[in-house]
C-alpha cells in the first residue's frame, strides 16, 4: 500500500477477507439501530487506486456524504465511509423513522445523525478486525464532509498522511425494505500496521 | 507537450487534468480539473500567446518522501514541470498570469493529528510563484468546499464551479 509496499495475492485475499466480515459486522449493527431486518449484498473488496474507486462512485464531482475516523492502538489508520447522496439521505430517514423522502439536504442534524451512523458503522466494521485479530483499537471522533467525492476522498487521505496509490476498498450495500443504501469502507494503514495485521491472520 | 486540439470549425476541445497531474494547451481550448479540496489548481497563462497550463498540485513538498514517482503530484516539483512546459509550447515566464483555486480544508471538526494540507499547499505554491517572478492575477482558495476549475486559454478566464453547479469567474 505505501511506496515499498508489495502486497502479494495471498495477503491481499487475507485483507479483503477482513473487509468483507468488517462489513457483515457493520450491517448487524444498522439492523439493530434499527430495530428492522437488513441485508447486505455480499461486499466486493479490492485494492485499487484511488481514482478507480471515485469512478466506480460517479467520478470526482459526485455529491457524497463523508464519515472518516483515525484508528489507533495496535495499529494505524485510516476508516473512510462514504455514501452517495441519495443513500445519505435515505439512511439518515430511516434512522430518524422518517418516510422515505423526507430529507432532501443535510442540516445539522441530519450531519450528525449521519456522523453518528458512520461511527456506529465504522465501529462494527473495526471490532470485526479487532476480535479477529486480537488487536487493541480505537477510534478518534467521527469527522463529517458533504461534497465533491474528489475533494472529500483526496482530503481525508492526504490530511491523514496518506499519500497511497492504493487504498482497500470494499464496496457494501445495504437493504432495509425497499431502501438501498450504497456505501463503501476505505481502509488504509501504514505498511507495518497491514503487516501485523496479515501476520496475525496467515499463522 | 503542448496539446493540439482535435477540433474542427469552431468546435473547441476541453482537456482533462487528473489527480497529480499537468497540461497545456492554446486557445481555444479549455483546461479542466475537477473536485479540488485540500488539493490546488494552479493555472499559468501568457495572455500574448493564449497558451495556458493547469496542475493539480496534492502536497507540498517533495522532499518529505522517499521515493517519488509522480513530481507533478508536489508543489516543489510540478511547478517547474509546467512552466517548462509552458515555455516549450512558446509561452514566456515574465508574461505568465497564475490564478489558484483549491486549498480547502474538508472536514470541519479537526484533530490535533490532522495536517492542514490545503493551507499549506497554499502558501508553499504561493512562494514558488514568487521564486519564480509569476504573479497571482487571482484566487479562489480556502474554505471548506469542493470547487472544479476550467481555464479558458482564448481569454484566461478561470471558472470555479462548487457543488449545485454554482459558478464563478476570476
Amino acid at each position: 500500500m505505501g511506496d515499498n509496499y508489495q502486497v502479494t495475492r495471498e495477503k491481499l485475499d487475507v485483507l479483503k477477507e477482513v473487509g468483507n466480515i468488517g462489513a457483515g459486522n457493520a450491517a448487524t449493527s444498522l439492523a439493530s439501530l434499527l430495530g428492522l431486518r437488513v441485508d447486505i449484498a455480499v461486499p466486493r473488496a479490492a485494492f485499487l487506486p484511488m481514482e478507480e474507486t471515485i469512478n466506480d462512485m460517479g467520478g470526482m464531482e459526485e455529491p457524497v456524504a463523508c464519515v472518516q475516523l483515525e484508528v489507533e492502538g495496535d495499529i494505524k489508520g485510516l476508516v473512510i465511509y462514504l455514501f452517495d447522496q441519495d443513500s445519505s439521505f435515505r439512511l439518515v430517514d430511516m434512522l430518524l423513522g422518517q418516510p422515505a423522502g423526507t430529507t432532501t439536504e443535510l442540516g445539522d442534524m441530519e450531519s450528525s445523525v449521519l456522523s453518528e451512523a458512520g461511527n456506529i458503522l465504522t465501529g462494527a466494521f473495526l471490532s470485526a478486525i479487532s476480535s479477529m485479530t486480537r488487536m487493541d483499537l480505537k477510534l478518534s471522533v467521527p469527522l463529517l464532509a458533504f461534497d465533491m467525492l474528489g475533494a472529500v476522498l483526496a482530503s481525508a487521505l492526504l490530511e491523514g498522511g496518506y499519500a497511497e496509490d492504493q487504498v482497500l476498498t470494499i464496496k457494501t450495500e445495504f437493504a432495509q425494505g425497499g431502501s438501498r443504501i450504497g456505501s463503501r469502507f476505505i481502509l488504509v494503514m501504514d505498511p507495518e500496521s497491514l503487516e501485523k495485521i496479515v501476520n496475525r491472520l496467515m499463522v | 507537450m503542448i496539446q493540439k486540439s482535435l477540433a474542427v470549425n469552431d468546435k473547441f476541445q476541453q482537456w482533462h487534468v487528473g489527480i497529480g497531474d499537468y497540461k497545456v494547451a492554446s486557445a481555444p481550448d479549455t483546461l479542466i480539473t475537477l473536485g479540488l479540496g485540500s488539493c490546488v489548481g494552479v493555472s499559468l497563462y501568457d495572455p500574448l500567446r493564449k497558451v495556458a497550463g493547469l496542475l493539480h498540485v496534492m502536497l507540498p513538498e517533495s522532499t518529505a518522501f522517499n521515493k517519488v514517482t509522480n513530481p507533478a503530484k508536489y508543489a516543489d516539483t510540478g511547478l517547474p514541470l509546467l512552466v517548462k512546459a509552458l515555455e516549450e509550447a512558446g509561452a514566456l515566464r515574465r508574461r505568465l498570469e497564475a490564478k489558484l483555486v483549491g486549498g480547502a480544508q474538508m472536514f470541519s471538526g479537526n484533530r490535533n493529528s490532522m495536517l492542514n494540507i490545503g493551507e499549506r499547499n497554499v502558501t508553499m505554491v504561493r512562494h514558488l510563484l514568487q521564486q519564480l517572478g509569476i504573479g497571482i492575477k487571482a484566487q479562489e482558495v480556502g474554505g471548506n468546499v469542493g470547487r472544479t476549475m476550467i481555464v479558458d486559454t482564448a481569454t484566461g478566464i478561470v471558472i470555479v464551479r462548487i457543488l449545485g453547479n454554482k459558478t464563478k469567474e476570476i
